[in-house]
Parts: C-alpha cells; sequence; structure tokens
C-alpha cells in the first residue's frame, strides 16, 4: 500500500450560506453570510463575492454585528469560540474562548459587553437541551482572551435561533420554546411565560416556530407551524396579556422581521412568498412572489432600504425596501439528496447534478461560483409541504456536450409513477440547451440507467428500466411519425430472460454495450444488435459496471452486491481478476487508464484507484470520510499537473471530486497544487471599490500621488507602508462620521500613515 | 424572481399518413355531386375540346353532360339495348358507342340521329374508339374479334381475332394513326399495328384486362384486371415494370391525371386510388358503390366516378377564387402598420432608455391556475370550444392540476350541468391512448366524490353507465390485441433460429467452475 501524505482531502466550494440570517452592513454595501466555517462577504450591488473571514475551525453558526462598532461582526462557532472581525478587511480583531459550542448570538446595544450565545449542555447528545447564556467580554488588550463570566438567562430554549429576540432596545428578550413564549425582563430580573393549547377546536398547529420584536413598540410578533402569526401586546401584565391572530400562510411561518422602524413586518415561509405586513393596519399586505426556495431567514438593513432573505435552496436574494429584487447570491444547490450522477458538461467543464427543484444546475468549479440553472421539468413549481414535485432524477450528456437527456420522475411514494425522458440539444446561438424531445411513455416502469454511445460520429442513447428492457435511441429514422429528422425514437428493444437490468454501459469506442441484467452481464453490438456474450458472476446483482479505458480497453469491470470487485478480459471472455471489497461507487477516468472505486467498510469509506491491467492499486486512501460516497466524477484540468511521484501521477490530467451522503463535495489536492494555489492568493490583491465621497476624492487624490512618488523612489520599500496606511485610510473613509472615534485618537495614527517610512529612506543610499 | 411558468400542453406528433403537396392537391376537391342514372355507370368520356362537356354511358342511353351542369345537355337514346362504351373523337364533334346487340353507332354531337351504323359484331360489342386520324374506328367485342371500320363509307376495313376471350379493354394511340392496345378476358393484352394486321406484342396479364391505358409518351402501358394494376414499359418490348395491388376487388378502370401524369385507378371495393410519379398511394377517394368507371377532366377540373348503382359522382375541384370570396366577408382586422408602431425605433446614442417589462401574456385558465382558482381553470379548460377542438389543452389542465394535488378539489362541488360535461369529456376521450391515463384518475375522484349522491340525477347516472360500457368494451378488445399479440410472438419465436440462443445459454454454465477457480 503507497502511504500518501502530500495528498488531502479538501472541501471544495458550495457551502450552505443560508445556515443562518444573512447580515447586511449598515452601509447597505455588503452582506454578510456564513458559509462552512467561513463567514463571506458579499457585494450588495454586484453580487461578487468580495473575501471571507476564516479562521474559525468548525461550522460559523451565528454572526452578528457589533453594536459599539458597525464595521465590526462577531461570529461563533461550533468550535467553542466568539470572533470580532473587521469585516470590510478581513481582518480578526479578537478572539473570546467560550469552551463550549456555541449555536446562536445576540447582543443588543442596550447591553454593551454583553454577548448572549446558545450553548448546548453538553450532557448526551441525544437528548440536545440548549440554554440560553449572557457572557462579559473581558477588557482585554490581547488577541485570544478567555471568557469565563457566563451567567443563564434560561435553559430549555429552542433549538432554532430564530425563536429567540430582543425587545424594545433590549428591555427584554423574548424566546419560545414549543408552545410556550417567555419573555424575560432585565429590570425586574423575571420571566413571565404564555403558553398556547396544542391544539385548538379548529385543529391549528400552535407550536411556535419563529419570534420578532418590535423595535419601539412592546409588541412580539410570533409564528406558528400552521402559518399563523400571533402578534402579543401587553404582556408585561402577566395577567393581561392579549393577542392578535393573522393568517396568510398555509404552512410553517418560517421567520419573521421588523422593518427598523417598526412601520412593517416580513413573513416569509415554505410558500417562497415574502410577505410584508403594514404594522397597525394588519390586513394590508404586499406580496413578492416566487423567489426561489423556501425563506427561510429574512433580514433588514439598518437603515430599512434593503432586505435580504435566504432560501433554502442555498441562495441569499437581495431586495429593495420598493420591494423589488436587485440581487441574488447563488451557491452551490444542495437539495436533499443529489439525484443525479455528478457529471461534467464537457463544453464548459461545469459540474452538473441536481439544482433547484426540476432543475440542473451548472456550477464553475474552477471559481466556485454558480453558472446557471437549465430549467428541465419547466412546469410552476407550487410550494407546497408534502407535494409530489418532478425531480430529475437522471442525466446523461454526450461526448461533445452537444445532447443532454434527462429524466425527470414523480410518484415515489404512490403507485403510479409519472416520469419524461427529455432530449436536449445544445443552441450555439444562445449557448444553453434547447428541449429537443419529450418521451413520455419511454418505459413502463422506472429508469434505473442511462448512457450515451461514446462515439464521435453517431449519438446514441441507452436506457434500461425495470422494465426488463433496455432501448436504444436514436436521431431521427422513424417510419410511424415521419416527422423532421432531428427528433429522437426508438431503434432497438432489447431484453434478456425477462430479468432486470441494473446498469448499461459503453466501452469507449461504442463498439460494445454491457448490460447488467440481476447476475448476468450482456454484451452486445450496436451495430447489429447482436447479443455477442454472456458473462456471469454468480453470488450477487451487478451493481456498477464500466469498461476500461485507451490501453485497458479490453477490460471490463463490475462490481456485485456480494462485495465483490470483478475484471473481465473481453478478447477470451474470461475473468481477469477479482478481489472482495465492498465498492459502493467505481469511477472510471476518462482521460487516462485509471479507476477510482470507492469502498465503504466499518464506517468509513477507503479510495482505491487502480488500473485494470495491474491488480495493484496505484493508491490507496484509508478513510477519506465517515459516509457512504455514491457519486463521483473525474474533471479534466485546465492544464496537466506534470507531477512524476507515483502516487500522485493519477491526479495529473483530472481531478477527482466526490460526493458524500452529507452532501459535502470532497476533492483531493496534491501539495504542488496548493502551494500553486497560495501563490496565485497571493498575487490578488483586492481593492475592493472604495466609494467615491468627496473625503475620498480629496486624500485618494493624494495617497495616489504619494504612491506614485514610493514606487518611483523607494519601490521595496513601499509595500508595508502601504498596507498599514490602506487600513487607515480605508477605515476613516468607509465609516460614517458619526460612529468613527473621536478626532484626536485618530489623528496620530492618521498622521503617521502619510509619513515616509524610515526604512525605506535608509535602504536609499545604499542603492 | 421567476415569472409564472404557464402549464405545458403536450405536443404530440400525428400518426399515419403524410401530408404532401400531393395529397394537398388531391384534397383540394368539392364534396362530389350525385347524379343519378337509369343503370350502371359503364364509360365516361370527356371530350377533349374547350367546353370539355362529358358523355356518360349507361343503360340504353348516353348522357352529354357540361362541366357544371347536373342535368344532361343531350342525350342519345336511340338504342334498343344497353349502349357501351361511348367515346369522343379528337375533335370532339363526333361520338362512337356500342350496344349490347352487336351494332356499332356514330352520332353528330349535335344531332339526334345516328350517322352511321356498322354492323358486323356478332355479339355485344362493349369497347369503340376512333382512331387517332379520325376516319377509322376500332371496335372490341365478346366474339372474340377486333374490328376496324372505315367512317365515310361504313365499312369493315379489317377484322382481327386473336383474342380467344371478350375484349373488354381498348386503347388507339395518340401518336400513331394505326396502333391500338386492346386486353381482353383472356388475360393477355395485345397491341395491334393495322399496317401490318396483326398483333405486333403480347403481354400476359395474369387476370382478365378490364381496363388498358397508354401514357401520352406511349411508351408506358397500363393495365388493370383482377386486383392488379401492371405497368408496362413498351420502349422495352413489354417488359413489366411494376405491379400494384392496393385493391382489394377487381380493379375496373384506371385513368391519368393531366397534371404529372398521375395515374388514378378505380375498383369494385369503392375505392378510387391516387399513385404518385413513383406508384406509392397518395391520396384516396371513397365511393359509396363499385366503381365501373372514372375519368379526369383536363386540368383536373373535374373528377367523374360511375357506379354499378347507376349514380354518377362528379367532383369538381375547389378554387383559390371562392375562398377569398369566404375570407373577404369577414371583418378585416387592424393592419400590419398598428403591430409594429414605434417597435423599429431606434435609439440614438444620448438617448435615455426606459426599459418596459415585457408583459407576460397568459391564457385564461393559467390565470386562474396562477391564482390558485382550481375549480375555474377546469372550467375554463372544460368550456366548449376547448374540449372539443382542443382536447389535449383540457388534458394538459387536468395534469397540471392533478400534479399539484388539487385536483379532487376542482371536481369536487359541482352540479349536475358541470358533471355532465366533465363525464361527456371522459366518454370522448378515455380510450384514447394519449388521454387514458389522467381521464382514469379523473373517472375514479368522480366516483369517489359523487358516489353518495349519483343517483339523485339519472342523467348522470346514465353517462356514468355508458361510461362503464365504453370501458369494459375498451378492456376486451386490449384483451384481444393482447391475444393476438400472443399469437404473433409465438409465430415470431418459431420462426428465428434456435441455434445461438442454445450456445450462449451454455456460455455463462461453462465458465462458472472457471470463473471459481480463477
Amino acid at each position: 500500500m503507497v502511504e500518501t501524505s502530500d495528498i488531502r482531502v479538501v472541501r471544495c466550494g458550495g457551502s450552505k450560506v443560508n445556515l443562518t440570517p444573512p447580515i447586511i452592513s449598515s452601509d447597505s454595501r455588503f452582506v454578510l453570510c456564513t458559509s462552512g466555517d467561513l463567514v463571506k462577504v458579499y457585494s450588495t450591488r454586484t453580487e461578487e463575492w468580495l473575501h471571507s473571514l476564516q479562521g474559525h475551525t468548525n461550522q460559523v453558526t451565528g454572526i452578528t454585528l457589533n453594536p459599539a462598532n458597525h464595521l465590526q461582526v462577531y461570529s461563533c462557532s461550533v468550535d467553542g469560540t466568539v470572533k470580532l472581525w473587521d469585516f470590510i478587511d478581513g481582518i480578526l480583531i479578537k478572539t473570546f474562548v467560550i469552551g463550549c459550542p456555541l449555536f446562536a448570538i445576540y447582543v443588543s446595544e442596550k447591553h454593551t459587553g454583553v454577548l448572549f450565545l446558545h450553548v448546548s449542555m453538553a450532557t448526551d447528545s441525544k437528548n440536545e437541551c440548549f440554554q440560553l447564556v449572557s457572557v462579559h467580554l473581558p477588557k482585554s488588550a490581547e488577541q485570544e482572551v478567555e471568557a469565563k463570566e457566563m451567567s443563564a438567562v434560561s435553559s430549555h430554549i429552542s433549538k432554532n435561533p430564530s425563536c429567540t429576540a430582543f425587545g424594545r432596545g433590549g428591555e427584554y428578550i423574548a424566546f419560545a420554546r414549543h408552545l410556550q413564549l417567555n419573555v424575560y425582563f432585565f429590570r425586574k430580573q423575571k420571566t413571565y411565560s404564555f403558553s398556547l393549547k396544542a391544539t385548538d377546536k379548529k385543529g391549528a398547529k400552535n407550536a411556535f416556530t419563529c419570534i420578532a420584536c418590535h423595535p419601539t413598540d412592546d409588541c412580539i410578533a410570533t409564528g406558528h407551524e400552521d402559518g399563523k402569526i400571533r402578534l402579543w401586546r401587553n404582556f408585561i401584565h402577566k395577567k393581561e396579556y392579549t393577542y392578535s391572530t393573522q393568517h396568510w400562510h398555509h404552512n410553517a411561518v418560517n421567520t419573521l422581521c421588523f422593518t427598523p422602524e417598526g412601520t412593517h413586518l416580513l413573513s416569509g415561509g415554505i410558500e417562497s412568498v415574502l410577505v410584508q405586513w403594514q404594522y397597525g393596519a394588519d390586513n394590508r399586505k404586499e406580496f413578492l412572489p416566487r423567489l426561489g426556495g423556501s425563506i427561510l431567514h429574512i433580514s433588514a438593513s439598518s437603515d430599512g432600504q434593503l432586505f435580504c432573505t435566504s432560501h433554502s435552496d442555498n441562495k441569499i436574494t437581495v431586495i429593495e425596501s420598493s420591494f423589488k429584487v436587485c440581487g441574488v447570491i447563488q451557491g452551490l444547490v444542495k437539495g436533499d439528496a443529489v439525484l443525479t450522477d455528478l457529471m461534467i458538461d464537457p463544453r464548459s467543464k461545469a459540474l452538473v447534478l441536481n439544482g433547484k427543484p426540476g432543475h440542473l444546475q451548472f456550477y464553475s468549479l474552477l471559481r466556485d461560483k454558480h453558472l446557471y440553472n437549465l430549467d428541465i421539468v419547466q412546469q410552476e413549481y407550487i410550494y407546497e409541504a408534502g407535494l409530489d414535485q418532478f425531480e430529475v432524477v437522471k442525466a446523461a450528456f454526450d461526448i461533445k456536450g452537444s445532447w443532454l437527456a434527462t429524466v425527470e420522475e414523480r410518484g415515489k411514494k404512490s403507485s403510479d409513477l409519472e416520469f419524461f425522458l427529455k432530449l436536449w440539444a445544445f443552441d450555439e446561438r444562445t449557448q444553453s440547451f434547447v428541449l429537443n424531445t419529450t418521451i413520455t411513455a419511454a418505459h413502463t416502469d422506472r429508469i434505473i440507467s442511462m448512457c450515451f454511445s461514446s462515439s464521435e460520429e453517431t449519438t446514441m442513447l441507452v436506457t434500461a428500466a425495470e422494465d426488463s428492457q433496455f432501448k436504444a435511441w436514436c436521431q431521427g429514422a422513424d417510419a410511424d411519425t415521419q416527422q423532421d429528422q432531428n427528433f429522437w425514437s426508438c431503434d432497438f428493444v432489447g431484453s434478456y430472460h425477462k430479468l432486470n437490468p441494473t446498469n448499461c454501459s459503453f466501452s469507449a469506442d461504442s463498439s460494445l454495450l454491457a448490460v447488467s441484467f440481476q447476475e448476468v452481464i450482456t454484451i452486445w453490438s450496436p451495430d447489429t444488435w447482436e447479443m455477442l456474450t454472456t458473462l456471469c458472476q454468480p453470488p450477487g446483482v451487478i451493481r456498477d459496471l464500466c469498461f476500461g479505458r485507451l490501453s485497458c480497453s479490453k477490460y471490463l469491470l463490475g462490481t456485485t452486491t456480494k462485495n465483490l470487485l470483478c475484471c473481465w478480459n473481453l478478447l477470451t471472455c474470461e475473468l481477469e481478476w477479482s478481489t472482495s471489497v465492498d465498492v459502493s461507487k467505481l469511477q472510471p477516468d476518462p482521460f487516462s487508464e485509471n479507476v477510482a472505486a470507492f469502498s465503504y467498510q466499518s464506517k468509513h469509506t477507503d479510495l482505491f484507484v487502480f488500473k485494470p491491467s495491474e491488480p495493484r492499486p496505484l493508491f490507496t486512501n484509508k478513510n477519506v470520510c465517515s459516509e457512504k460516497v455514491h457519486r463521483a466524477v473525474f474533471v479534466p484540468r485546465e492544464e496537466p499537473l506534470n507531477s512524476c511521484d507515483e502516487s500522485t501521477q493519477w491526479l495529473n490530467r483530472s481531478q477527482l471530486y466526490f460526493l458524500t451522503q452529507n452532501m459535502d463535495l470532497l476533492t483531493f489536492s496534491t501539495a504542488t497544487e496548493e502551494d500553486r494555489m497560495l501563490s496565485s492568493s497571493k498575487q490578488l490583491v483586492i481593492d475592493d471599490s472604495v466609494a467615491v465621497t468627496p473625503f475620498y476624492l480629496l486624500l485618494g487624490k493624494h495617497r495616489q500621488q504619494q504612491q506614485k512618488l514610493n514606487t518611483q523612489s523607494h519601490p521595496v520599500s513601499d509595500k508595508p507602508q502601504q498596507t498599514q496606511g490602506s487600513v487607515t485610510i480605508k477605515e476613516l473613509l468607509h465609516t460614517p462620521a458619526h460612529v468613527l472615534p473621536a478626532a484626536s485618537v485618530l489623528c496620530s495614527m492618521f498622521v503617521n500613515s502619510f509619513l515616509i517610512s524610515n526604512t525605506g529612506v535608509q535602504q536609499d543610499p545604499l542603492r | 424572481m421567476a415569472s409564472f411558468k404557464p402549464t405545458k400542453v403536450q405536443f404530440l406528433p400525428k400518426l399515419g399518413e403524410k401530408v404532401t403537396e400531393d395529397t394537398l392537391y388531391w384534397k383540394n376537391y368539392k364534396s362530389p355531386v350525385q347524379i343519378k342514372e337509369f343503370g350502371a355507370v359503364t364509360k365516361i368520356d370527356f371530350s377533349p375540346l374547350a367546353p370539355h362537356n362529358y358523355a356518360v354511358t349507361a343503360s340504353t342511353r348516353i348522357h352529354v353532360y357540361g362541366l357544371h351542369s347536373q342535368e344532361p345537355i343531350r342525350s342519345f337514346t336511340r338504342f334498343r339495348d344497353t349502349a357501351y362504351g361511348g367515346s369522343f373523337r379528337g375533335d370532339g364533334k363526333l361520338l362512337v358507342a356500342g350496344s349490347e346487340e352487336g351494332l356499332i353507332r356514330l352520332f353528330d354531337i349535335c344531332g339526334r340521329v345516328a350517322l352511321r351504323q356498322f354492323t358486323g359484331h356478332s355479339k355485344a360489342v362493349h369497347v369503340t374508339s376512333f382512331l387517332s386520324d379520325g376516319f377509322r374506328v376500332v371496335s372490341g367485342s365478346d366474339d372474340l374479334t377486333c374490328r376496324v371500320w372505315d367512317v365515310p363509307s361504313a365499312v369493315e376495313l379489317s377484322s382481327i381475332t386473336e383474342h380467344t376471350d371478350y375484349i373488354r379493354a381498348l386503347a388507339p394511340s395518340k401518336l400513331n394513326p394505326d396502333l391500338f392496345v386492346t386486353g381482353s378476358y383472356d388475360h393477355t393484352v395485345k397491341v395491334f399495328d393495322m399496317r401490318s394486321g396483326s398483333s405486333v406484342m403480347t403481354m400476359q396479364h395474369g387476370h382478365p384486362v378490364e381496363c388498358v391505358l397508354l401514357y401520352p409518351s406511349e411508351a408506358l402501358l397500363v393495365s388493370t384486371g383482377g386486383r392488379y394494376v401492371k405497368i408496362w414499359d413498351l420502349l422495352k418490348g413489354g417488359q413489366e415494370l411494376v405491379s400494384l395491388k392496393n385493391h382489394h376487388k377487381t380493379v375496373t378502370c384506371a385513368c391519368l391525371s393531366s397534371v404529372g401524369n398521375k395515374l388514378l385507378t378505380g375498383s369494385l371495393d369503392r375505392h378510387v386510388k391516387v399513385y404518385n410519379s413513383s406508384y406509392k398511394v397518395v391520396h384516396n377517394f371513397d365511393c359509396d358503390a363499385s366503381i365501373l368507371s372514372m375519368a379526369v377532366a383536363p386540368d383536373d377540373e373535374v373528377v367523374a366516378v360511375g357506379m354499378t348503382n347507376g349514380v354518377l359522382s362528379v367532383r369538381h375541384r375547389k378554387h383559390k377564387k371562392d375562398k377569398e370570396t369566404l375570407t373577404s366577408r369577414r371583418r378585416r382586422g387592424p393592419s400590419y402598420r398598428v403591430f409594429v408602431k414605434g417597435k423599429n425605433f431606434v435609439p440614438r446614442q444620448d438617448d435615455f432608455l426606459v426599459s418596459k417589462p415585457v408583459k407576460q401574456y397568459l391564457r385564461k385558465y393559467d390565470k386562474q391556475l396562477k391564482s390558485f382558482e382550481v375549480s375555474k381553470a377546469l372550467d375554463t379548460a372544460l368550456q366548449m370550444w376547448t374540449r372539443t377542438s382542443k382536447p389535449e389543452v383540457t388534458v394538459a389542465v387536468i395534469i397540471e392540476l392533478n400534479r399539484r394535488g388539487t385536483l379532487k378539489n376542482a371536481l369536487a362541488g359541482r352540479n349536475e350541468e358541470s358533471l355532465t360535461k366533465i363525464l361527456n369529456f371522459l366518454l370522448k376521450h378515455i380510450f384514447d391512448p394519449r388521454f387514458s391515463r389522467p381521464l382514469l384518475t379523473v373517472g375514479d375522484i368522480v366516483l369517489d366524490l359523487y358516489r353518495q349522491v349519483l343517483h339523485q340525477s339519472p342523467v348522470v347516472e346514465r353517462q356514468l353507465q355508458r361510461l362503464m360500457e365504453v370501458l369494459g368494451r375498451e378492456a376486451e378488445l386490449q384483451q384481444e390485441l393482447l391475444q393476438v399479440l400472443g399469437i404473433l410472438d409465438t409465430l415470431f419465436a418459431s420462426l428465428t433460429p434456435r441455434k445461438e440462443v442454445a450456445a450462449l445459454a451454455a456460455l455463462p454454465v461453462d465458465q462458472g467452475p472457471q470463473l471459481q477457480a480463477a
């Protein structure tokens, strides 16, 4: 076994951006959101990803602006730390070590120096119990501080972070759990609780799902599981509280948010309609429908001009207060499960997989950017819980990328299965796929496997279905319909002893088609549709099937459910070798002979990379991840690496990406590659758009001149000085004057930044 | 924010005949005019001259009709027995006809009395014709002879007895006055040359010949007899070019269209078939009775078909003129200018462009679906016009409602009238394979919803009864079809060679132990 240290598994791209409510900076120029263990900063205007705040070692679970300084942001993470950042420059200012996993963070202007955090009472993981604690932040100049001064506000709170909110200037904090609403008054140090019945006569589900407090009024808005919104008033007196009910949402209200002035209440749920209720005149509401996935969070900017909604399809929408969408930040969409294989679009080299419901998404791995969604189902999506929707379950590209075949399916639960086979042609003019043929009843039962022939001349599609048949589809040549020659029609129907097919695959030159029927593999000639031979390895149904490439094209690989990986020689029709390994995914590299096999054994996944001609694996990686791997793909590199190390050679021409059951997209990266990445990122100087203010015009001109001077005279020395200067100047320029510290504090720093540093002068005579 | 996606109406390819120019051309006839004659119409002949009147031989009369008249403009009734084969001379002034008693009469088209009578045949003369010089008449008779007569002197020039059975087909050459072709019940087609006085070519048709026809180039000869239509190449010495078997009863007549020389054949099976130049059937006229005779007017203005029940059916060509008069009556819409107004304006460089959002036009049912008014959407889709002329739209809306899980809501709470509409739609389309699946779901839901109240309405009850009958019949049909499929499968299975299957089945068994060893 080859042990490797320089290849490591890297999480790449597309973490969730919708886990926590996004926040808009006070000048409405940036949107901050959590993304895995990063906090990403996007521009609201251009929707571009500017930079990320890197430092946490685990999932970031909450971010909030520092009420004392609007240029700073607190973030909390499962790793047990709260970090304070300057988000414009991406500088970590302070780290507070709390010591236990944190799940949400709240701050209030009234309580300076105090953070309110959700912590998990780490008794046992099964019976999770969350606690709301307040933490006094010690005043210390050090970078890393331990904050141990904790006091519990309440135990037994909901694990949903949107069920906690500060009321009117931080006088009280409201939190709800199941059917109970609690309000804790800081002044009285008392908790009032109000509870609802589980169901009333009309069968309403009253459990709380979210809370928002009016910024200036004593009013708490609560969302409920059945779509009701209740507005609680007069709760200061425990007995005389009242509430009014509004009902528009037909399903659970996911989030509520008051605008900063308190004139409107925004609500959102699974319907993906943003509803704006006028405060005080509750029956007047505005709608913004069809935003995308269901709305998970809403947040408003401090001036009330922008709203942000985050959606279940990993998307953040920026909405103006006039209810117009002005920006969409789209991450890699990860649904509940990726049903299609991971694929590479041969033209754009983009990763293709399930995206929004009923769509295929094209995602550029190189730039970690969502390119576009291709609407496959072409139907209005109905946002309703429990509705059986059409989903794209299979997709395949032909070798040139000019054809795309998709299968969409509905009715997994009910008995009547509906599915369509669609063929899409690439349109050069619009640079996207256009629907060519829809086949309504391609088979009588579910399509299990689908592949295009790999030859350049003729494109042929083979589908294998549970009705114990496989069909070959060709373009044109249908005597019945006599349509235009561009449509696809069935060419051949094959079956073998009424067995259900499990997989199908074309050889590299498309001269052979292998279709596995339960335990038997049949080899067909696509030219004459003659069955050439059958191969069989009795115990276990064939699970995966692939032909070798290039010099190994005479081999056929198959895996069975009885943990066997077999390799047949097609020239002799004999088994070349077989080994006992539970392979969950077999993935051939289209650009080399290599085949990657993921095996799942004793709760972790191992990777073997081998050539079919040699039984010895080229590369082995034990314990790649702890989940089963069902989807993997080789992505061709833009420029091949030229590593000659035996263990990394297989990564020279293409890169292996795989998707775990938890929907993490992982890849392997080599040491040389990382070096290259690092150097390139250093060169990249982010000059994020500095706003053109009169102050900037005055100072910026001066600075540019100075820079010019510097570059002329001291090309070596200007680097450190410039960065130091730019930070201060930037901070000065970006911050509104009323939030800046006193001018006397800034003055020395500011003047310092203009001074030519000492080192530069010293170096000058040396030259 | 995405816009509302309208309901997708499935486009289903039309199976069956391909629409070509030929079919369009031959479909472009008005519905036939029926003229009742006194007996079976045995011969129709168009005058080659301009008004293109046509002579119809039926029973003991020959009627001459004008192209657009339904009453005969002239009739010749001086036959004692059945008249046969009335045909015009090349100048359209003379008409010759044979008869059952063996006499051949020659008429002037303007006169009433026969100008000449040719006597000599001992049996009925079924076919007569002028030779192309116009001075001689050729006739074929049941007495096995073929005679040529001189018109001015009314004497028999020659008599040829080569056929061994009744002569029932005759075609003179238009290019050579001495040539003619005869077809006989002795299964042969013979080409005669008057200069040699005997047949110069003989072709075996294989069935009693009912009709022979020469192409205008006279290189090709058509003969019909039995169920076959055969085309012979005369330039290759009478070689058979094609044999067509498109009719399922005796083919009695054939003629050529004057535009593009398309072949038309009529048969006792009541069909007229039109062939294209590669002898594929491109169009089919249906008639009420067995066809005995047929003719096409020059320029294909009229197709006249004579039948055994004495009905002459005349089809006239539709003309663009007729259509125009129809459309001109319709109110004219706004002119093209109205629609392009302002659309082709090119903004100047310093113009400030205010883009107007493109308005999405939705159908009425889509608008209702957008606002989740499911019952109304179904009502809209079930409107008379939609459900009769575009059932696929109605079905598309039903499918969409089913996908949204609201089909039950849309179907519930209906009164007798609207329920009848739905049931009528089901009755009409439930066995259409394209629609049956969603419509069966609709049927199920309707039964579930209204089971309790069905007996209150006799109308609905009756319709459900009919629905049950229809479905029962369809199920029986399907079962029968499956049986036929089974029979065919056994036939095919017995036809395919067995050797390979056996070899392949043996293979994996052999390999088993080897693989284990490996």
